[in-house]
């Protein structure tokens, strides 16, 4: 067992010093950018052009659902969220910290990317986990 | 190349047969399509069959184990919800080769109940609830909630799809339902994923459908061109790259792409056509087809609905067979029952939901992940 928490995705990166971050691929011939590690660019066939960059940990609410009946176990409901990141790239996940109720939410609202616990979820060697969420910019 | 013609066509009832096998459900609709145009399985070349949940377990070979060992290739099809489909342009595309001039399509899925979907694969934690939801109806709640932020479509709007599809499947004795659900019953079900409630999102039964495709040649040869359907486009795509697939699986740009690909083969426009089965899986996805296929123009779809252009007697009624929502949606039969139902009225024997004068149909289906299969059908002359 880790005496620290594991990431929840390959793509959420936490260095042994400063603050979690999440990491994207980023295609030197077209730009485009990825979640998660890859060789050759989806958008334009390029192989062997990407490169690792930290993504923003702010971006705007693209879309989302209220999801009020999930699978066995889960807690609902929870806000489903599509987010475009400041850089471009888009990330779900829950929104936080808001009622679910679709006249309170805004599309296009600003949201930061916070780092947390995956809500007390541990894997069968009793690994806890770092999780990413989204919340309303205060 | 000559042109391939639908020469018999059918769907079983949809329905849950949780004591029959998948090949027992297959064979029921393959025997019923051969019996459609008078064929035996002797007289089939190639069986070219669709299914999901048994992906592996030659669906097709056990298929004929029921009705006929005749040594025949087997294809054994799977492609999320464009599975059917799929077989059913696969078989097509043996015939315009000249490959043969008489096979067999059959689709056949039995569906578990409950929510399709989710993310819970994969190492370390479960991520469902976690990060956001892979559940059906909450992604498709996300792509119509993507139309919503465009154009201020409203939670009516999309409810009303569901109103008018389960008004259609009273009219259709092999639909699974045949019940009226006004727009408050539609809005005040269980929400199962904002805007999707429980009567907007598919049902899951077990069905299957088949047909019988032949070249024009042999069609004629066995005197079936009476009722024989031919196949004006038939046309499959996977999603283009777009900025937001990773996270948002796209049903949009695929559908756009194999819509100008089918009325390109067909030569025919949006307008030429008569009556539309499109993939209603969950009330939100319909809404953006409209769009996607050119039924109406971008921003329009809320309007058309609210207008009642796709209802049973509009300007272009869409999915009145009842669509996933009411008839069902056994993923891997939807392909070809989409096919039978344009078919169906194409040779003027719908009886009461019966498109009047309906000369030329399309077929859409998408499989997540992404494929999206085309069909535009017209009567033989
Ligand atoms: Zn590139």
């Amino acid at each position: 067992m880790s005496d620290k928490p594991l990431p929840v995705v390959e793509y959420l990166k936490i260095p042994d010093a400063g603050d979690p971050y999440l990491e994207g691929y980023k295609c030197g011939n077209c730009g485009a950018t990825f979640l998660g590690e890859r060789h050759v660019c989806s958008k334009c066939g390029a192989r062997d052009q990407m490169s690792t960059v930290k993504l923003s940990n702010s971006g705007k609410l693209y879309s989302y659902s209220i999801v009020h009946r999930s699978f066995p176990g889960i807690e609902v409901p929870y806000v489903s969220a599509v987010v475009d990141l400041d850089d471009g790239v888009a990330i779900k996940g829950n929104l936080i910290n808001v009622e679910p109720d679709p006249e309170k939410i805004e599309f296009d609202m600003p949201v930061e990317v916070v780092f947390k616990d995956a809500l007390g979820r541990k894997d069968k060697d009793g690994n806890s986990y770092l999780s990413f969420f989204f919340q309303p910019k205060s | 190349m000559s042109d391939a013609y639908v020469v018999g066509v059918d769907m079983i009832k949809f329905g849950r047969f949780p004591d029959k096998t998948v090949p027992e459900i297959g064979a029921e609709s393959a025997l019923l399509a051969l019996d459609d145009c008078g064929l035996k399985i002797q007289d089939m070349q190639a069986l070219y069959c669709g299914n999901l949940g048994q992906a592996s377990g030659m669906v097709g070979q056990r298929i004929l184990q029921q009705i006929g060992q005749t040594g025949i290739p087997v294809v054994n099809v799977s492609n999320a919800c464009a599975t059917g489909a799929t077989a059913f342009r696969e078989a097509w595309a043996a015939v315009k080769a000249g490959l043969y001039d008489c096979v067999l399509a059959v689709g056949v899925e039995q569906m578990g109940k409950g929510l399709l979907g989710g993310t819970g694969g994969g190492k370390g934690i479960p991520k469902e609830g976690l990060l956001g939801s892979g559940t059906m109806p909450a992604v498709f709640a996300e792509a119509g909630m993507e139309h919503a932020r465009k154009y201020g479509t409203t939670f009516e709007q999309f409810a009303k799809v569901s109103v008018k599809n389960h008004h259609h499947s009273t009219l259709n004795p092999k639909a699974m339902y045949q019940i009226e659900t006004p727009l408050d019953q539609v809005m005040n079900a269980e929400m199962i994923a904002y805007p999707n409630t429980k009567l907007m999102c598919s049902v899951n039964v077990d069905g299957s459908a088949a047909a019988v495709i032949c070249s024009e040649k042999k069609a004629k040869e066995l005197g079936l061109m009476k009722r024989a359907i031919k196949v004006r486009a038939s046309v499959l795509t996977s999603d283009p790259w777009q900025e937001r697939d990773l996270v948002m699986p796209d049903v949009n740009s695929c559908t756009r792409l194999a819509a100008k690909q089918a009325y390109e083969m067909a030569g025919l426009g949006a307008e030429d056509i008569d009556l539309v089965e499109l993939h209603d899986c969950f009330a939100t996805a319909e809404i953006l087809h409209y769009e996607n296929l050119g039924l109406c123009g971008d921003g329009e779809a809320g309007r058309m609905i609210d207008d009642g252009e796709t209802a049973l007697g509009g300007r272009i009624p869409v999915n009145v067979s009842g669509g996933l929502l009411s008839k069902g949606h056994p993923l891997g039969a939807t392909g070809i029952a989409n096919i039978y139902e344009v078919a169906t009225h194409l040779r003027g024997e719908a009886g009461k939901r019966q498109v009047e004068g309906a000369r030329i149909g399309m077929t859409h289906v998408i499989g997540l992940g992404s494929a999206c299969g085309i069909h535009i059908l017209e009567k033989a002359q």
